[in-house]
């Protein structure tokens, strides 16, 4: 199967039915993308397909053949994305985990809604778990990208 | 967590330092991780390591779990030598007795004690890399060492215009004498201490460049999965195997002492593999048939018993005082950690020696774990930190490092074992099932003339450092109750331990994180049955020797605007407590409607001592508190039947964005000696919340979670 990850080819012979999430993970080897709950439920996995938001963990493989497939690591080539950029500047993540999941969401929010508002961002985001409970600064950083773009 | 142990690290503060507290070191070492240029490095001690490409590699025998020990603990090193905090590398200390914590006597991060623990030892390791640094420079310059300067890097001669960097000396400097004892800067010449610098962690983990436990690739590295007994202690009664050995990628099922692994070449094979087994358990472990209203039940009656275990610090005669009696029953159900990082470790157990990477809060324990499997010695025993996705006390716990060290021992390669979210919730050590009974007399102007606060619940300390269970207490499962800083005319507390057999462990502020709620509801009861205002009600009960106490009640109040919520139409509760010697009071505001209950706005104050990184004290008082609304809100773990009925995010519910609150932080400018953190908002919220529903509503919620209370 071919898949198209950052702008790069892959020939990975895997099940149809296995989750984008592991062929991007163990298969592929990129684990900037994060297993958080396997079914949907936390957003830590949040890739983009053709730019449209999807959590990899339950996304058949087969689903994105020949779609461009984008992870954190596909955001931008030296961490200069507006949206990475405003992590940094808003101080955003603790333990970090789920970070790569919720910058991908806002991500796809801002590249749709250029200046967000508060009910938006919540709209957007709250399919996204954080345990470090780092909303605040999510939003605030979110706002900061969109405000900036 | 550690009332005990926190006083040991208050002695441990003295005017001066001694280094006897840093190991003695060889001058020159290999590094951990050498830098990526050829570099020589000048190690005057185990946390240092002053490199000739002009970095400085900082030692940290602490955990990175998002509280800010990568970038906090480094600071301290930065500051007294004087080096560019960008020049700062940090490395995870490996499990080597050389590194233990002070008060803990091992490696372990936990309890809110990074900071007051290593606040002096690494200043001192700092100041005494520094000083030979500056006697390298004045041997060289044939000058007087105290008349020298250091900034950014450079020992500086002032008289004669000369400076050289700390590149330049490190060779010379190895060769000097390591002092034994050196003096600390004063405050007044912090420039990085009080600061907030960019945290050494950031870039990675906004580049998805982080290497957590579960991204740990290792050649040669199989996947594991394990199914575990549906019961806590339940063991295999019959296990067939042939299709999970069908699915494609699998490679071998073994038996462990946990379940059964599905080893695979990669994690969802494993995953397929283990769904495809077919066992039957036999449930004869000790909590096999628990549940949760019985549980309840035996949790009241050992908080009723009568040969409850008395805890020190009591006054007066409890049964003798006089007043109008008030009591109340407050009963906590068992929660999970829930770290978004699922458990997980990678192990190699090779002929002679053993390798594991682990996300964990105790690198001895895991170490000694791996001894005990694998049967070597410390020596060939390998323990890589990894960073942790989250903590929050779980990974306090070593059983997910067994699984791995076993899988590998079995098949011989090394294996990363990832569990699923169901393995997770089901398979923690939870914050216990904890049933309170309070009694307390007031007296007619309205003074607490009594004050007992009856525990009921499960001891973990028994299990987890069973010398510090002494005649049956648990002096951390009252943590928070019957706060020190209250001038009840007399107080007792008391503590039955009561074991249904349930795996329970630390989560972020145990014991407070329930304790607290009690005490500030009941405190809040109290103050409603004086005709007292909440907050006029502490003021006059708070001991006139606490003034900390008092003026962070009051910072809190002021800033929050008490009696004036910012939310129209919403209503305001109050808390306060103590945590890892920190003082916290909170504002919160809510609304209820129906049984929903909205969190508008959380208004905390904090007296932490020293506040090294003011950013990072802000970020852990703001995650505590919505780790705390997470806890009282909807979260649960209940049993029918010895299983855990709960399975993962959809039923386990845990905070999200659009009910998380606005929070403002205010930290009280200090020169004590800094305090933890990382918990205190934890304890404060909820019973703010309750105070809240009840000044809305007129009902007193006393059970959590509030979703249930009001349902």
């Amino acid at each position: 199967m071919n898949l198209t990850i950052n702008g790069v080819a892959h020939d990975v012979d895997v099940p149809a039915e296995m989750p984008l999430l592991w062929v991007i993970r163990d298969v592929v080897g990129l684990t900037g993308t994060k297993f958080g709950c396997g079914v949907a439920q936390c957003g830590a996995c949040t890739v983009h397909l053709d730019g449209t938001p999807v959590r990899s963990c339950s996304t058949a493989v087969s689903q994105a053949a020949g779609k461009k497939i984008t992870t954190v690591e596909g955001l931008s080539p030296d961490g200069t994305h507006a949206i990475q950029k405003a992590w940094v500047d808003a101080a955003v993540p603790q333990c970090g985990y789920c970070q790569s999941g919720q910058m991908m969401s806002a991500a796809a929010l801002l590249a749709k809604t250029k200046n967000p508002s508060d009910a938006e961002i919540d709209d957007a985001m709250s399919g996204n778990i954080c345990r470090c409970g780092t909303y605040s600064r999510i939003k605030a950083a979110i706002a900061r990208a969109g405000a900036a773009g | 967590m550690r009332r005990e142990l926190f006083l040991r690290t208050s002695a441990a503060f003295g005017a001066g330092l001694a280094l006897g507290a840093c190991t003695p070191h060889p001058a020159q070492v290999p590094d951990l991780q050498p830098s990526p240029e050829p570099s020589v490095t000048f190690s005057p001690n185990a946390w240092v390591h002053v490199r000739t490409d002009g970095s400085v590699a900082v030692i940290i025998n602490k955990s990175e779990m998002g509280q800010g020990v990568y970038t906090g603990l480094p600071m301290l090193v930065a500051e007294e030598l004087d080096v560019p905090f960008d020049r700062i590398r940090v490395q995870f200390a490996p499990a080597e007795d050389q590194y233990a914590d002070p008060v803990f006597k091992d490696i372990t991060t936990g309890g809110s004690t990074s900071m007051a623990d290593m606040y002096l030892i690494l200043r001192g390791a700092g100041a005494a890399a520094r000083a030979m640094l500056v006697a390298a420079a004045a041997k060289k310059w044939n000058v007087d060492p105290s008349k020298l300067q250091t900034k950014d890097g450079a020992v500086i001669d002032e008289s004669s215009n000369r400076s050289a960097t700390y590149a330049e000396l490190a060779v010379a400097a190895s060769t000097q004498t390591p002092p034994k004892t050196v003096k600390l800067k004063d405050a007044s010449r912090f420039w990085l201490i009080g600061t907030s610098p960019k945290r050494l962690d950031i870039d990675g983990k906004v580049r998805g460049k982080t290497v957590y436990g579960i991204d740990v690739v290792v050649p040669g590295m199989v996947y594991a999965n394990v199914f575990k007994a549906p019961t806590f202690g339940g063991t295999v009664a019959s296990l067939d195997d042939a299709a999970a050995r069908q699915v494609r990628g699998v490679s071998d099922v073994v038996k462990i002492s946990s379940g059964v692994a599905v080893v695979a070449s990669n994690t969802w094979a494993a995953m397929t593999g283990r769904d495809a087994l077919k066992v039957t358990w036999k449930n004869d472990g000790p909590a096999a048939h628990v549940n949760t209203a019985t549980m309840f039940t035996d949790a009241e009656k050992a908080a009723r018993a009568s040969t409850a275990a008395i805890a020190p610090g009591g006054r007066g005669d409890v049964d003798r005082a006089s007043g109008k009696a008030i009591g109340a029953v407050y009963r906590g159900p068992f929660l999970a950690h829930a770290a978004m990082e699922p458990m997980n470790a990678t192990a190699d157990v090779r002929a002679d020696a053993v390798e594991v990477w682990a996300p964990t809060q105790v690198q001895t324990r895991s170490r000694d774990v791996a001894m005990k499997i694998t049967g070597f010695p410390a020596g060939k025993v390998t323990i890589h930190t990894t960073f942790l996705g989250g903590g929050f006390g779980r990974r306090l716990e070593p059983d997910y490092v067994a699984d791995a060290v076993e899988i590998s021992k079995a098949v011989k390669k090394p294996v990363k074992v990832t569990w699923l979210r169901e393995d997770d919730i089901k398979n923690d050590f939870y914050r216990p099932l904890s049933v309170n009974v309070l009694n307390a007399k007031l007296d007619p102007s309205g003074h607490v003339t009594a004050w007992e606060h009856r525990v009921g619940s499960q001891s973990i300390i028994k299990r987890w450092a069973p010398p510090l269970f002494q005649k049956g207490l648990d002096s951390t499962s009252i943590e928070g109750s019957t706060p020190p800083f209250y001038s009840f005319a007399s107080s007792r507390t008391t503590f039955t331990d009561f074991e249904p057999g349930v795996p329970v462990g630390f989560m972020r502020a145990p014991g407070a994180n329930w304790n607290t709620f009690v005490t500030e509801s009941f405190i809040d009861e109290l103050a409603h049955a004086a005709g007292k205002d909440p907050l006029a009600f502490r003021l006059t009960l708070i001991d006139p020797r606490a003034p900390r106490v008092r003026a962070v009640l009051q910072l809190a109040a002021q800033r929050a605007g008490w009696g004036h919520p910012e939310t129209p139409g919403a209503s305001q509760g109050l808390a306060l407590c103590m945590w890892g010697g920190s003082i916290g009071a909170l504002v919160a505001e809510v609304s209820v409607k129906g049984k929903d209950i909205a969190v508008h706005r959380a208004v905390i104050a904090a007296d932490c001592g020293v506040v090294v990184h003011p950013d990072i004290v802000d970020a852990q008082l703001s995650g505590a508190i919505n780790y705390g609304i997470a806890m009282a809100m909807t979260a649960k773990i209940t049993f029918t039947d010895g299983k855990v009925d709960q399975n993962n995010f959809y039923d386990y519910t845990v905070l999200r964005m659009k009910d998380a609150p606005k929070i403002q932080t205010v930290v009280v400018k200090s020169s004590e000696k800094p305090t933890g953190i990382g918990e205190l908002g934890t304890p404060l919220i909820a019973p703010a919340i309750g105070n809240a529903i009840f000044k809305a509503t007129g009902k007193r919620v006393r059970s959590l979670p509030f979703s249930d209370a009001l349902a």
